[in-house]
C-alpha cells in the first residue's frame, strides 16, 4: 500500500516537472478568466521572460535586448518592469492595465515596486502604470513626459523597439537606486525541501488513517478538508519554481523570483501616437 | 455505563464540530470586514490626493483666466464640501455612502466644468504646469475608480459570507451587518474585450 502511494506521487513529480519545462519555452497565448483579465503566466514564463508582445511588434531579437536590460535592472534592484503588447482593447486602457498589473503582481509585494506599460496596437495607445511602491518617484505626470518625449516619437515612425527601450531607460533613470535587491538568493531550493518534507509527512498521516479502519469516519472528513489542498496547491507553484528549473538566473529575460505580488492603484499615465 | 460514555462522546463531538464551525464563520467574517475597511480607507486616500491637487490647480487656472470666477469658486466650494463629509469604516452605512457619494460627485462636476472653461485659454493649456497637474489629476480619477471597485469587492465578499446560509443565522449574534457599496455610475457597467 505504501509503496503504491510513493510510486504515485514520484510519478506525479516528475512528469509534472517534465511536462513543465517543455512547455516554458515560449509565451504561450494568453488565456482570459472570467474576471475579463488575461491568466498570470507560470512560473517559468515568468522566469524567463518580462516582454509579452502578443502584438508581434518586436522581432524575437529586439524583444531579448529589451528581457534583458529589465532583467538586469530587476537583478540589483528587484524592481520588475514589465510590457505587454495586445492588438485590440474595448476597454479603458488606464483601467484594464492597472488591474492586469495588479492581478499578475508585478513588483515585490513588501516595496509595490512594479511597472507595466501596454501597448494596444490597433488603437494606438499606450500607457505606463506605476505600482503602489513606485508612485512617489514615476509620478502620473513624468509617466505622462516620457511617453510623450521618448515613446510616442518613435512609435509615430513604427519603431516600437526605440521607443521602449528608451522608455525603460528612462523609467530606470527617474527611479535610480531607490529599490536596493535584498531577495534572498536560491530562495526556491529551500522552500521546495520544505515540501517535500511536508508531503512525506502528509503522506504517512494520511496512510495511517487509512490502515486505521475503525476510524474511518473522521478520517475522510479530515482528508476531504484541509490537508490535501494546501499540499498540491502550494507543491505545485514550489515544483514550478524549484531548482530543478535550472535557478532564474540561466533564464536570462525575466525576474529570478517569479512575480512578487505587488499592487497596483491606478497611478501612471496613457497617451496615443 | 459504555453506552452513556458513547453518548457522551457523541455529544462531545458535535460540540466540537459546532464550535469549529462558530470560530471558522467569525474569522472568516472579521477578516472580509477588516479587509473591506482597508479598502475603504484607500477609497478615502484617493479622494483625499484629489482634494489635495485642487489648491494647486485653481491657483494655476486663476494666473491666466481671472475671469472664471465662478467656475473657481464653485470648485473650492465643492471641495470644502467634499472634505468634510467623512465617513466611521467600521459602520457604512448606505445612507451615510450616498451622502459621501453626492459630496465627491458634486466635486467632480464642478472640476469638469472648470477643465472645459480652460479650453478657451490655450496659454493655460501649453502652461507646463498646468499639464503637470492634468495628469495627476487624471491618474488620480484613476485611482479612485480603481480603489472604489476594490472597495466594492471586498464588501460583496463579506456581504455574501455574512448573508449564506447557515451562517446567517450567525450574524446577528457576532454584530455583522451588511455594507454598503458604492452606486455604479451610468455607463461604467461594460465588460472589457481585448484581442491578442
Amino acid at each position: 500500500m505504501l509503496s503504491k502511494f510513493l510510486r504515485l506521487f514520484l510519478w506525479t513529480l516528475v512528469f509534472g516537472l517534465g511536462v513543465q519545462n517543455l512547455l516554458s519555452q515560449d509565451i504561450k497565448p494568453l488565456k482570459i478568466e472570467a474576471d475579463g483579465l488575461p491568466a498570470k503566466p507560470s512560473e517559468d514564463t515568468q522566469k524567463a521572460h518580462s516582454v509579452y508582445d502578443y502584438a508581434k511588434l518586436l522581432s524575437p531579437e529586439e524583444r531579448r535586448m529589451l528581457e534583458t536590460k529589465i532583467s538586469k535592472y530587476y537583478d540589483s534592484t528587484s524592481t520588475q518592469i514589465v510590457i505587454a503588447t495586445i492588438k485590440k482593447l474595448n476597454d479603458d486602457i488606464s483601467l484594464y492595465a492597472t488591474e492586469w498589473a495588479h492581478k499578475w503582481g508585478i513588483g515585490q509585494k513588501d516595496k509595490g515596486n512594479g511597472v507595466f506599460i501596454l501597448v494596444s496596437k490597433d488603437d494606438h495607445k499606450i500607457t505606463i502604470r506605476t505600482g503602489y511602491g513606485v508612485e512617489h518617484l514615476l509620478t502620473d505626470a513624468l509617466s505622462r513626459r516620457i511617453i510623450e518625449n521618448e515613446i510616442i516619437p518613435y512609435f509615430r515612425q513604427g519603431n516600437f523597439y526605440k521607443g521602449l527601450s528608451n522608455a525603460i531607460d528612462a523609467i530606470i533613470k527617474v527611479m535610480k537606486d531607490e529599490y536596493k535587491n535584498d531577495l534572498p538568493k536560491n530562495q526556491d531550493s529551500g522552500d521546495y525541501i520544505f515540501w517535500i518534507i511536508l508531503g512525506i509527512i502528509l503522506l504517512i498521516f494520511l496512510l495511517s488513517i487509512f490502515s486505521k479502519g475503525g476510524n474511518s469516519g473522521g478520517g475522510s472528513w479530515r482528508s476531504s478538508g484541509g490537508g490535501p489542498i494546501i499540499f498540491t496547491d502550494s507543491g505545485t507553484s514550489s515544483w514550478g519554481g524549484g531548482s530543478f528549473g535550472g535557478g532564474g538566473s540561466s533564464w536570462g529575460g525575466g525576474f529570478s523570483g517569479g512575480f512578487g505580488g505587488g499592487g497596483f492603484g491606478g497611478g501612471g499615465a496613457t497617451g496615443s501616437w | 455505563m459504555k453506552k452513556l460514555l458513547g453518548i457522551l462522546g457523541f455529544l462531545f463531538v458535535i460540540g466540537f464540530l459546532l464550535y469549529q464551525f462558530f470560530v471558522g464563520f467569525y474569522n472568516t467574517g472579521i477578516e472580509y470586514q477588516e479587509n473591506a475597511k482597508t479598502a475603504w480607507s484607500k477609497v478615502e486616500s484617493a479622494y483625499q490626493r484629489r482634494a489635495d491637487l485642487i489648491p494647486n490647480l485653481v491657483n494655476t487656472v486663476k494666473g491666466y483666466a481671472k475671469h472664471e470666477k465662478e467656475t473657481l469658486e464653485a470648485v473650492i466650494k465643492a471641495r470644502a464640501a467634499a472634505t468634510q463629509t467623512k465617513i466611521d469604516p467600521a459602520n457604512i452605512t448606505p445612507e451615510q455612502l450616498a451622502k459621501f457619494q453626492q459630496a465627491q460627485q458634486g466635486l467632480s462636476g464642478a472640476l469638469s466644468r472648470l477643465l472645459f472653461t480652460v479650453e478657451k485659454y490655450p496659454e493655460l493649456k501649453a502652461d507646463k504646469h498646468f499639464l503637470e497637474l492634468q495628469s495627476q489629476l487624471e491618474g488620480t480619477e484613476n485611482r479612485i475608480k480603481v480603489e472604489r471597485d476594490r472597495y466594492n469587492d471586498a464588501v460583496n465578499k463579506f456581504n455574501k459570507h455574512i448573508k449564506k446560509f447557515p451562517g446567517n443565522m450567525l450574524s446577528g449574534m457576532f454584530g455583522f451587518k451588511e455594507m454598503a457599496r458604492f452606486q455604479s455610475e451610468k455607463g461604467a457597467e461594460k465588460a472589457p474585450k481585448v484581442e491578442f
